[in-house]
């Protein structure tokens, strides 16, 4: 987890992101740092625009205000061959997984290679295997995605996201929906994935417990801004009202539980009253 | 009254962006018609999917409507004593407007709804966003393929239609009503022009190809990428086709037909 990296420039820096969709502004000047070779997790609750981050990140959104660079590039600056050049370094862990329905299991982790490489047919076999016995499923090579459980589906897309060897990985929810032994699979192999090849990665998820166990760095979102962020330790010690609720879980608190509305006491009393359309 | 003016003006103005979209797509379409010579084999498992599948309807389609064709022209015709021309009016009117149109509305349903609910499919489960993630573009690798085979399957089917129609008038016609053999083909070849008619006919089932494909893909990817999004967008393929191809009929027959 803690490898020491040649370079030591962040990985990510998003600063003063702006995103509106529609009339709501998803992002009202977000900055954050994603160092490189850690896990960094951004946690916030949903709707938060946590998954929104992701694809700013990989630039197939643009924000309406400040910027994202990713490995000293501009994302949203960059011309469509370099943004490809640049995500060919970049895998995505989609919630769903997002396999390829019309291929089976081997084709889906063998597609990156075939589109962006030469190799020879048995190097890529060879390349395959290996990454799928890394997630334990070499022996589901012959399945089709549909007849995949949510938390295998997610392991083969894994190993497709690694296929080309990338430098950092980003993971969309990737506890959301598991069996507690896939989860602990899941949580190991992010770790795992992690320290053995190095690489930078960037979580997105609102399962506390699991998140901050693997984490290096945390950041907490909400209302389109940074609450908190820093170590794991440093953001459970100092934290404030609203960290403190998220994390904990509180019904109640800085985040009310009641949806915002006119006073019950007056909506009760005009109910009372005869109706005229 | 001005609430009836406001979402006049609304659905209005949502039409021209729907249309401004489904524009720009079309651009970006063309721009990546490369990928017809580089991903040739994806072409070929499209043209399967596409063409290939709906061979079934449109034959089945084409047999009946050109016995249709045959008894209703026999009928007509032979109170004028000129049951011989049956041939020529079967296939004039399949090769200059039902083939072409009605194998469109077949297609449009066939393939166009399936092609649509494919693609949003894909959208609703990230697999779109998958590729561009991957550094492909989708454009490239599953609209151009798609977009292609269909233009290329219509005139096919179309002209697949037509043939199996004109039989279908020859059963009828020649088999039940006693129309002379002979001159059911003759006066079919006499009446026929290759350039005005036939020619003219593969032309508008190109142009109902390029629309309905269009039309399908690109309610695919403009989906809400949601169970009902998927529902929706497939509905709408099928009927926004059904009226582009009839009103694209009107302005082609009128084009090409005049005065002839």
């Amino acid at each position: 987890m803690h490898k020491v990296s040649v370079d030591d420039s962040p990985h990510v820096v998003v600063e003063d992101l702006v995103f509106r969709r529609g009339s709501k502004r998803i992002f009202d000047g977000l900055s954050l740092t994603v160092p490189r070779g850690q896990i960094t997790t951004v946690m916030g609750p949903s709707g938060s625009g946590k998954t929104t981050l992701l694809r700013l990140i990989g630039g197939q959104l643009r924000p309406d205000g400040g910027r994202v660079w990713v490995d000293g590039q501009e994302v949203a600056r960059l011309s469509n061959r370099r943004l490809f050049a640049l995500r060919k370094r970049m895998g995505m862990l989609f919630q769903s997984g997002a396999l390829l329905t019309d291929m089976n299991v081997f084709e889906n982790v063998a597609f990156p290679l075939r589109e962006h490489t030469d190799l020879p047919e048995e190097l890529i076999r060879n390349l395959v295997l290996m990454k799928l016995e890394a997630v334990g499923l070499r022996g589901a090579r012959d399945l089709s995605p549909a007849e995949l459980s949510g938390g295998m589906a997610r392991r083969v897309a894994l190993a497709r996201a690694i296929a080309l060897d990338p430098d950092m990985i980003l993971y969309d929810e990737p506890f959301t929906g598991l069996d507690p032994i896939t989860m602990g699979q899941i949580v190991t192999l992010i770790q795992r994935t992690n320290r053995i090849l190095g690489l930078t990665s960037v979580l997105v998820s609102h399962d506390v417990e699991e998140a901050m166990a693997i984490s290096d760095q945390v950041v907490l979102i909400a209302d389109g801004r940074v609450m908190d962020s820093g170590t794991v330790e440093a953001v459970r010690e100092r934290a404030s009202a609203w960290s403190e609720q998220f994390l904990n879980g509180r019904p109640d608190g800085p985040v009310p539980f009641h949806y915002p509305g006119s006073s019950y006491r007056d909506d009760l009393l005009r109910s009372a009253e005869p109706k005229h359309d | 009254m001005i609430d009836f003016v406001a979402r006049l003006g609304h659905s209005g103005l949502r039409w021209f962006a729907v249309l401004g979209r489904a524009s720009t797509f079309l651009f970006r379409l063309l721009l990546a018609l490369d990928a017809v010579v580089r991903r040739f084999a994806l072409v070929v498992v499209e043209v399967h999917s596409i063409g290939v599948r709906s061979l079934l309807i449109i034959g089945v389609s084409g047999l009946f409507v050109g016995m249709v064709l045959g008894y209703q022209g026999y009928i007509t015709l032979v109170q004028f004593g000129a049951a011989e021309a049956l041939g020529g009016m079967v296939a004039l009117s399949l090769v200059r407007e039902l083939g072409p149109v009605v194998t469109a509305l077949l297609f449009a349903g066939r393939a166009g709804s399936a092609l649509t609910a494919e693609i949003a499919l894909m959208k609703t489960t990230e697999q779109l966003s998958a590729l561009e993630m991957m550094a492909v573009d989708p454009h490239r690798r599953v609209f151009v393929p798609r977009f292609f085979a269909g233009v290329l399957s219509m005139p096919l089917l179309a002209a697949l239609f037509s043939a199996v129609g004109v039989m279908g008038g020859y059963i009828v016609g020649v088999g039940l009503l006693g129309v002379d053999s002979g001159s059911y083909f003759s006066q079919m070849q006499a009446m026929t022009d290759w350039r005005a008619d036939v020619v003219s006919g593969v032309i508008k089932s190109v142009v109902f190809g390029f629309v309905v494909t269009w039309i399908a893909i690109f309610q695919g990817v403009d989906a809400e990428p949601t169970a009902e999004g998927i529902s929706r967008a497939t509905t709408q393929t099928v009927v926004v086709s059904a009226l582009a191809v009839l009103g694209l009929d009107f302005v082609l027959t009128g084009l090409m037909f005049t005065g002839s």
